[in-house]
């Protein structure tokens, strides 16, 4: 997996030729040839002249429908940061696919995986019960929150009662998704990520914009411009290696200092009680094992049955999140170290509902690789930020109605349904379809205009550059796999011709759908 | 009603149908897993570690001389090198923040992801492994296993209160996906393997 052999593969695979540079910045190996390992890409981004401001994600609406489409016109019209993050999601994909692969049970593998969670899920309270008194002999203290606001004040209680100021912590989406660090912030304890893109995410007040790459939208000038902003670093500096540096001298200090420590959880032991978490950056690891307590968050859905099952999950999540054999750290918590403190929170926060809605539930099964959005036509040039939810990208599309079915009302539409996602999952959830499904629980909630409205928009907007795919790809083929057939072949005439043939699914369904949607508002008095 | 309960109890009433059961694993056999120190000599390399045979340098001790002349604080945890911040001293795991080179033997090696496994027992102190500026890595070649499969039939991954593996250094790529060494944690890691 030496960088030299992917650069050469990949050269006629570039899609946005005016953003690569001409020299790899990054680490080499002894013989001088660029490693891609970690979220590295095989391409290097062009550094530019000017800075282009980045577009912001998506406006406060309060508990109104986000505006996914608004926010998404203001990414593409940023057209540098839309090529870059378009050509790098690309390229994760591109090498996930190589290793995926060259593992000839790579199917075998996500079936598995996907027949593992689907019985893990099914009999969820005898595995966390299991999970739950493993932990307690082994000396770990277990909570349990029933939402956000639950998980917040149990860990503000925990620092309280141990006059713990400072809290370093490694990237987690569930504390995302409970608003811990503005919970934090209200009650007087310092939060410090220690994940750099978190941290600059953190540092610029954005939540993270990629589940594995939080700042993957931000362009090395905008770091350089966060980092002065708020840490004092030279405003014109905008060399990566520096501004990394910069943020490990200045993140040292406060690792050293920190009263406590939180991690998140990719996975829950049930039999053994044990908290596996990965990272890139080894965080998770100082985090941990700095301070004398340690706090993991653990979203209920992540428990496996055994260790075994580690080897089959292990083996697909870098492989797919970003073609790497393994993340750098693999870390299992299964005990307090001597003299220290561990505590889990058991979240649920509405994984128990979501487990009892017939088409939806499978979306428990993610173990958030975040390949879904790599692959994702909408997602690469629209932004994680524009989808204004904790979860973007497909998989944000399926899980954030559960989590605000009207704020989120309008996600199910930011689809092209060409299945993609689908495809890539590597746990085999059907995450277009789940999609699909969403788009008729919305269309029997609201009235009909809101919904065709919504379509027309992520339609239009996807429509009105259909060229800009078929240039940027190798052949029609490549196009093909990346967009649905009707868009493709025959981009205007979709909406009016009802008596051309059905295309293959999954655009059948879409298309039938609309037709049957259509005919209903007619019908309509 | 406790949270826990609460939560129970609603998993209960919403169990999706069907029986699910839980499918057996087969083995799966590992691509160049029959040479394993090669394999693994390959990943790790391209995870960005690098690999030292032991019987090509003079001893582990020299080479760590040699291979960073400015280091200052040397702290081992294998007897094979003294190093000059004894482990036995350590009251705290913030006292390791000056470490230039840290040491460690392995309790394994995994051909296919080059990664090495650690428990407490061989770190002593936990941080050695992160607030080390570079690590090295001591490994018998015999303890290199093919796949994560076979590494976690290890009893370590049962008894250990903490277990990690390292598949290279710290890395990220956060920023324009350039890629450096170093992240938070150790910024560089080298194998060196014992026949």
């Amino acid at each position: 997996m030496s960088g030299t052999n992917s650069t050469t593969e990949y050269a006629s695979r570039v899609l946005h030729p005016e953003v690569i540079g001409d020299h790899f910045e990054g680490a080499r190996d002894a013989e001088g040839h660029p490693l891609v390992h970690a979220e590295g890409t095989s391409k290097p981004i062009r550094e530019r002249s000017t800075h282009e401001p980045q577009p912001r994600g998506a406006r406060d609406r309060g508990n109104r429908p986000v505006d996914q489409v608004e926010a998404s016109e203001r990414f593409l019209a940023a057209t540098e940061h839309e090529k870059a993050h378009d050509e790098r999601l690309w390229d994760m994909r591109l090498r996930r696919d190589k290793v995926a692969h060259a593992l000839p049970e790579w199917e075998d593998m996500r079936s598995l995986a996907s027949q593992i969670k689907e019985h893990s899920l099914t009999h969820l309270d005898r595995y966390l019960e299991q999970f739950e008194a493993a932990a307690k002999a082994n000396g770990v203290t277990v909570h349990w929150a029933a939402d956000g606001a639950e998980h917040n004040r149990i860990v503000h209680d925990i620092l309280k009662s141990r006059n713990a100021r400072t809290l370093i912590k490694s990237k987690s989406m569930l504390t995302d998704e409970c608003g811990f660090r503005a919970y934090m912030a209200g009650v007087g304890i310092e939060v410090v990520e220690t994940d750099l893109g978190e941290r600059i995410q953190q540092l610029d007040h954005e939540e993270p914009s990629h589940i594995i790459g939080p700042a993957i939208h931000k362009t090395r000038a905008d770091v350089a411009e966060v980092f002065a902003r708020t840490l004092g670093s030279d405003p014109d500096d905008d060399d990566i290696l520096h501004l990394a540096h910069v943020q490990r001298e200045t993140t040292r200090p406060l690792i050293l200092k920190a009263d406590a420590g939180m991690t998140g959880c990719n996975f829950a032991v049930a039999e053994t009680g044990t908290v596996v978490v990965c990272t890139n950056e080894g965080n998770a690891d100082l985090s941990a094992n700095t301070p004398p307590l340690h706090i993991a968050s653990i979203g209920i859905e992540k428990i496996i049955p055994r260790f075994e099952h580690l080897a089959v999950f292990l083996r697909l999540l870098a492989r797919n999140a970003i073609g790497t054999p393994m993340t750098q750290y693999t870390s299992h918590f299964r005990a307090p170290r001597v003299g220290g403190e561990l505590h889990y929170v058991i979240v649920d926060n509405g994984r128990s509902e979501r487990l009892g809605l017939k088409e939806f539930w499978t979306s428990l099964k993610c173990i958030r690789c975040g390949a879904c959005m790599n692959t994702c036509p909408v997602y690469r040039r629209s932004g994680g930020l524009s989808y204004g939810a904790t979860y973007p990208g497909p998989i944000g599309i399926i899980l954030d109605p559960t989590i605000n079915r009207r704020k989120y009302s309008s996600l199910p539409f930011s689809s092209t349904l060409n299945g993609s996602c689908t495809n890539v999952c590597p746990v085999r959830i059907n995450i277009h379809e789940q999609i699909f499904a969403w788009r008729k629980v919305m269309s029997e909630e609201h009235r009909l205009p809101f919904v065709k409205a919504e379509m027309m928009k992520v339609l239009g907007y996807v429509l009105a550059r259909p060229a800009l795919y078929r240039a940027a790809l190798e052949s029609a083929d490549e196009a093909l796999r990346l967009l649905p057939h009707f868009i493709v072949a025959n981009p205007l005439n979709t909406w009016t011709d009802k008596g051309r043939d059905m295309p293959e699914t999954p655009t059948q369904t879409f298309h039938s759908w609309w037709r049957q949607n259509r005919g209903r508002a007619r019908n309509t008095p | 009603m406790s949270a826990r309960e609460d939560i129970l109890s609603r998993i209960r009433k919403n169990r999706p149908a069907g029986s699910h059961e839980l499918p057996p694993l087969p083995h799966f056999a590992i691509q160049g897993g029959e040479q394993k120190l090669e394999t693994f000599s390959r990943m790790l390399k391209a995870m960005g570690g690098q690999l030292v045979r032991s019987d090509s340098i003079p001893s582990v001790q020299a080479w760590i001389r040699e291979q960073f002349p400015g280091a200052k604080v040397v702290c081992s945890a294998v007897p094979e090198v003294p190093g000059d911040r004894p482990l036995s001293q350590v009251r705290q795991p913030q006292d390791l923040a000056d470490v230039d080179i840290g040491v460690v033997r392995a309790v394994l090696g995994v051909a296919e992801s080059g990664s090495v496994l650690f428990t407490e027992a061989e770190l002593k102190v936990n941080t050695l492994a992160y607030l080390s500026q570079h690590l090295v890595v001591l490994l018998h070649a015999d303890a290199i296993v093919e796949g994560l499969q076979q590494a976690y039939e290890n009893p370590a991954f049962r008894t250990a209160h903490y277990a990690v593996y390292h598949t290279g250094p710290s890395a990220s790529a956060d920023i324009e996906g350039v890629l450096f060494h170093g992240a938070q944690g150790v910024r560089s890691l080298t194998v060196i393997v014992d026949q």
